[in-house]
């Protein structure tokens, strides 16, 4: 491994969550939904059909674009990307080829082994195209066969290319975690890893640390193959297809040769890849400009007022929380992980002003973070009460607080098997009831013992 | 009076004043698409006990009131308009029984006026050709003469219409396929702006050119017909939300003044008998107060290359969708045409190719886009023949595979530059007659079926009828 640098590049591809599809007025939202019941002529391909762009989608896809610095062209078009497969109502997929909705974009991780040190992934471009359908392979009165369903097909897809700037598996995971983060900040999409929504496919090849000096030069020494791991479902599955492949380059380069160019696929359960298509075997896609679709025209005016629709994004959130509440990074970082939180965090503090309480940000963060507490089931408000009631001295009778306990876990069966079912934010709840029983006298850390205890 | 005859102007008129009924029509109609479809092999399917059902609900609603004046107006239409419930083949084996789930906008602008739809008419299969004699089904032979071919891809649309065989038609062009049909059958062909006439629903051959529009005994008729197809679609980006023009009103207004151009570039290319009646029908327009300009276009020839490339380009991406998996047909359902377009189309595309081949061909369609808009500030339109000669003999375009190309020469720069031209009658050779097309700048129909009708009304050549009928 020290003899070598891994060249790393990942595509990503984010299906959005607008109403309707990329080129018609189905509903896009097909999840669960009974085969083939969100089509019509267009997402079919029948013969005739014709598309007609989503605007909310192209506006969705230069939000991502500017919301990872990119450059947003005035012009733009649709193309035709040529090929066959059964999931393809069209025969070829209505893509971005030479003219994408963002290009030249850049995203800042701070990859957790380098410290204080941050690292910037140059974003190579971010464009629009429609999703496929589903083949979905299974045996119909004892014989073998393929079904389709097109509820997926012509859903809106965007798809995020980087510049192969990524040296390591840890840090393409940082990568995908932070860009995970933003899109759920922009609200364009649930990226929904287990759903589909958010697919990765990661580019690997590695070349001899000797040659580092040359890479200064530009992009000319790029080692001459590259393999691409197709369609991963997970952060976690991205990093071990991205070492495995890594391993497996090192000993090919070892032994004296050069590993094929090539698609391979992730099989989750043996967490190995497998080759799937070789360089020869790769498609021309021929693409050429969608005559169906006129070109995109955007204005100045247009592009500043998609600009003005980007919420306040996970950097600065972190910055102004470290900044406002006298958070640590640390801190601030975990709250700022997932949306909800954060917000969950600053309803939290607005109650705090609501009732002059004396409770310091930091003292809710605390219970955030390492309390667990529900957001599901404790609203913001019932969390101030509980730890004011915290806060407070005991002033209960231990008898009676043990009998209004056993009253609780009695009226709250479905939490109580919450938490014994392992979820452990479910005894917040719990708190929360006995905290109400006693109108705040008990102390919430002695009820959380004694619930536990009662619970075992 | 037979009324298999009327135009969509006096059958309008006659429906509203009570002279007959829908019914009536449509039952003549059929009386005489029996005996002679067997000659003509005009349609693909006929749909009688449909447009029967239709000609007597529009004459009931008219009875209560109704005044939409297309009610109960019959009319054909070509088979790559999908309709729905009713078999759309586009004329080809892999569709042969292909029953749309929708209707075309187009369809349904017409059924929505009110109109009876008789029945799907012949073409060259995919509108590939100019002959209808690549149908996968049957060649369609000119009601004029029937040794000869009726010219395509709306070929059975044009004949419909020549043999009164129907009140009017509706076809399709993406480069000279209702213009050379119109021209070879003697009859008005009206090719619109592209974008003036939805394509959503049609069979696409080469988006980026096709233009569906009607096809009629006279320019009045056209000038009827194109409103009720016409318009923005929201189905289809590429049609134009400009305004449509009072057509009928803009007709009677005469060419007083009118600039009409005239290019050696394309008046060579005719055979000299069609060249003399172009050059006579000029000296009538000119009589009627128009002035004759000499313009210079770029040579037409040059088109056949771009406009082959292109279209088979488009066509190559636009039949993918026919793998086997649908429609119930297989891949070798695919007659020799399809199969050498979407070869050529492929190649055009491949890596390797595609600047040498449709890149260059962009950049000279927007070259032949600027010729126009140059020409067009100097003058209001252009006058040219249609096709370089009357209609071929059966079989003419089984030995040549640029058979189309090489007969659509005079209208394929236009269609290149998505403008808009009309084709009409301007004289006979023997029984065959001569086309006339008028050229205009985008959007421009009102413009040209005036000096269309402005030439019509002043001479007789719309009066003859084929021996056949």
């Amino acid at each position: 491994m020290n003899n070598y640098t891994p060249i790393i590049g990942l595509e990503i591809h984010v299906e959005l969550a607008t109403k309707s599809k990329m080129f018609c007025g189905c509903d896009a939202n097909y999840f669960g939904g009974k085969p083939n019941t969100h089509t019509c002529p267009v997402c079919l391909g029948l013969p005739g059909a014709l598309p007609v762009p989503n605007k909310k989608a192209i506006e969705w896809c230069i939000r991502i674009g500017l919301a990872l610095n990119c450059e947003i062209p005035l012009h733009s078009k649709f193309d035709r990307k040529n090929y066959f497969y059964p999931d393809l109502p069209k025969g070829y997929q209505i893509s971005q080829y030479d003219k994408p909705f963002a290009v030249n974009g850049r995203l800042v991780i701070k990859p957790f082994a380098r410290g204080p040190l941050t690292k910037t992934v140059r974003i190579r471009r971010v464009h629009m195209e429609e999703d496929t359908g589903k083949l979905i392979h299974a045996t119909v009165d004892g014989e073998k066969c393929t079904l389709i369903d097109f509820n997926r097909s012509g859903v809106p897809l965007v798809e995020i290319v980087t510049e192969p700037d990524i040296r390591t598996s840890e840090e393409a995971r940082d990568f995908l975690k932070k860009l995970h983060q933003i899109i759920r900040y922009l609200g364009v999409s649930d990226a929904d890893m287990e759903k589909g929504s958010m697919r990765l496919e990661p580019n690997i090849s590695i070349r001899r640390k000797s040659e580092k000096e040359k890479e200064r030069k530009g992009e000319e020494n790029l080692p001459k193959y590259k393999v691409e791991v197709k369609n991963i479902n997970s952060f976690n599955f991205a990093k071990k297809a991205i070492d495995y492949e890594i391993s497996r380059h090192i000993e090919l380069l070892d032994s004296g040769e050069t590993p094929k160019q090539e698609t391979r696929g992730w099989d989750e359960k043996k967490n190995i890849t497998y080759s799937q298509r070789s360089k020869e075997e790769a498609h021309d896609y021929r693409y050429f400009p969608e005559p169906d679709i006129p070109p995109i025209v955007l204005s100045e005016k247009e592009k500043k007022r998609i600009r003005e629709t980007i919420p306040e994004l996970p950097d600065a959130r972190t910055e102004r929380f470290i900044k406002d509440y006298g958070l640590s990074e640390y801190d601030a970082s975990i709250l700022i992980d997932d949306k909800d939180t954060s917000e969950y965090f600053e309803k939290s503090i607005q109650q705090i002003t609501n009732n002059k309480q004396q409770i310091t940000p930091k003292v809710i963060a605390n219970w955030i973070i390492n309390k667990k507490a529900d957001k599901s089931t404790v609203s913001p408000e019932e969390l101030i009460k509980l730890i004011t009631a915290k806060q407070q001295k005991p002033q209960m009778d231990a008898t009676d607080l043990d009998l209004i306990i056993k009253k609780v876990i009695e009226a709250n069966p479905k939490a109580v098997g919450n938490y014994k079912s392992g979820k452990e934010g479910a005894i917040m709840y719990l708190i929360g009831q006995v905290m109400r029983k006693t109108k705040g006298k008990a102390n919430a850390s002695q009820v959380r013992n004694l619930l536990t205890n009662l619970l075992k | 009076m037979d009324l298999s005859e009327l135009t969509v102007t006096e059958t309008i008129k006659g429906l509203y004043q009570k002279k007959f009924s829908s019914v009536d029509i449509t039952r003549s109609l059929f009386e005489k698409i029996k005996p002679l479809d067997k000659k003509i092999k005009a349609f693909v399917t006929i749909d009688s006990e449909n447009a029967l059902k239709k000609a007597e609900e529009a004459d009931e609603k008219r009875k209560k009131g109704d005044a939409r004046p297309f009610l109960g107006v019959p009319f054909t239409l070509k088979d790559n308009i999908c309709t729905q419930g009713l078999r759309t083949t586009a004329s080809a084996k892999v569709l042969e029984n292909y029953i749309p789930q929708y209707d075309a906008t187009i369809s349904k602008k017409l059924k929505d006026a009110g109109v009876v739809i008789l029945g799907k008419t012949n073409m060259d299969a995919w509108a590939h050709g100019s002959s209808t004699e690549t149908s996968d089904f049957f060649t369609t032979l000119n009601p004029w003469d029937l040794e000869k071919l009726p010219g395509g891809s709306s070929g059975g649309s044009a004949a419909t219409v020549a043999a009164d065989l129907t009140i009017g038609s509706i076809g399709t062009e993406t480069a000279g396929s209702i213009r050379q049909p119109a021209s070879w059958c003697g009859v008005v062909g009206l090719k619109p702006t592209y974008g003036r006439v939805s394509r959503y629903g049609i069979i696409s051959m080469g988006s980026s050119l096709d233009s569906p529009g009607p096809m009629t005994k006279t320019v009045e008729d056209a000038a009827l017909t194109l409103p009720v197809i016409a318009g923005k679609d929201p189905q289809d980006a590429t049609t134009s939300s400009i305004k449509l023009d009072d057509y009928l009103v803009n007709l009677k207004k005469g060419v007083k003044n009118l600039k009409v151009g005239i290019s050696e570039e394309y008046q060579k290319i005719a055979e000299p008998i069609v060249r003399e009646a172009v050059e006579k029908a000029l000296k009538t327009i000119e009589k009627l107060g128009a002035i004759i300009v000499p313009v210079k276009l770029l040579d037409p020839t040059y088109s056949i290359s771009v406009y082959t490339i292109l279209q088979r380009a488009e066509v190559s991406a636009n039949l993918a969708r026919y793998d086997g998996i649908r429609y119930g047909e297989g891949r070798e359902k695919f007659g020799e045409e399809a199969k050498r377009r979407i070869m050529l189309g492929t190649y055009a595309l491949s890596a390797g190719y595609y600047d040498a081949l449709y890149g260059k061909a962009q950049q000279i369609r927007t070259l032949i886009v600027e010729d126009f808009k140059k020409v067009f500030q100097k003058i209001d339109c252009i006058i040219a023949p249609t096709t370089p000669c009357v209609a071929l003999p059966l079989g003419s375009s089984k030995t040549s595979p640029m058979f189309g190309e090489v007969q659509d020469v005079l209208v394929e720069p236009s269609t290149i530059a998505g403008l808009p031209g009309i084709t009409l009658r301007c004289g006979f050779v023997g029984e065959l007659p001569i086309g006339i097309q008028i050229i205009g700048p985008q959007f421009s129909e009102a413009l040209i079926l005036k000096v269309a009708y402005a030439y019509e009304q002043n001479t007789d050549w719309h009066k003859r009828k084929p021996n056949i009928i």
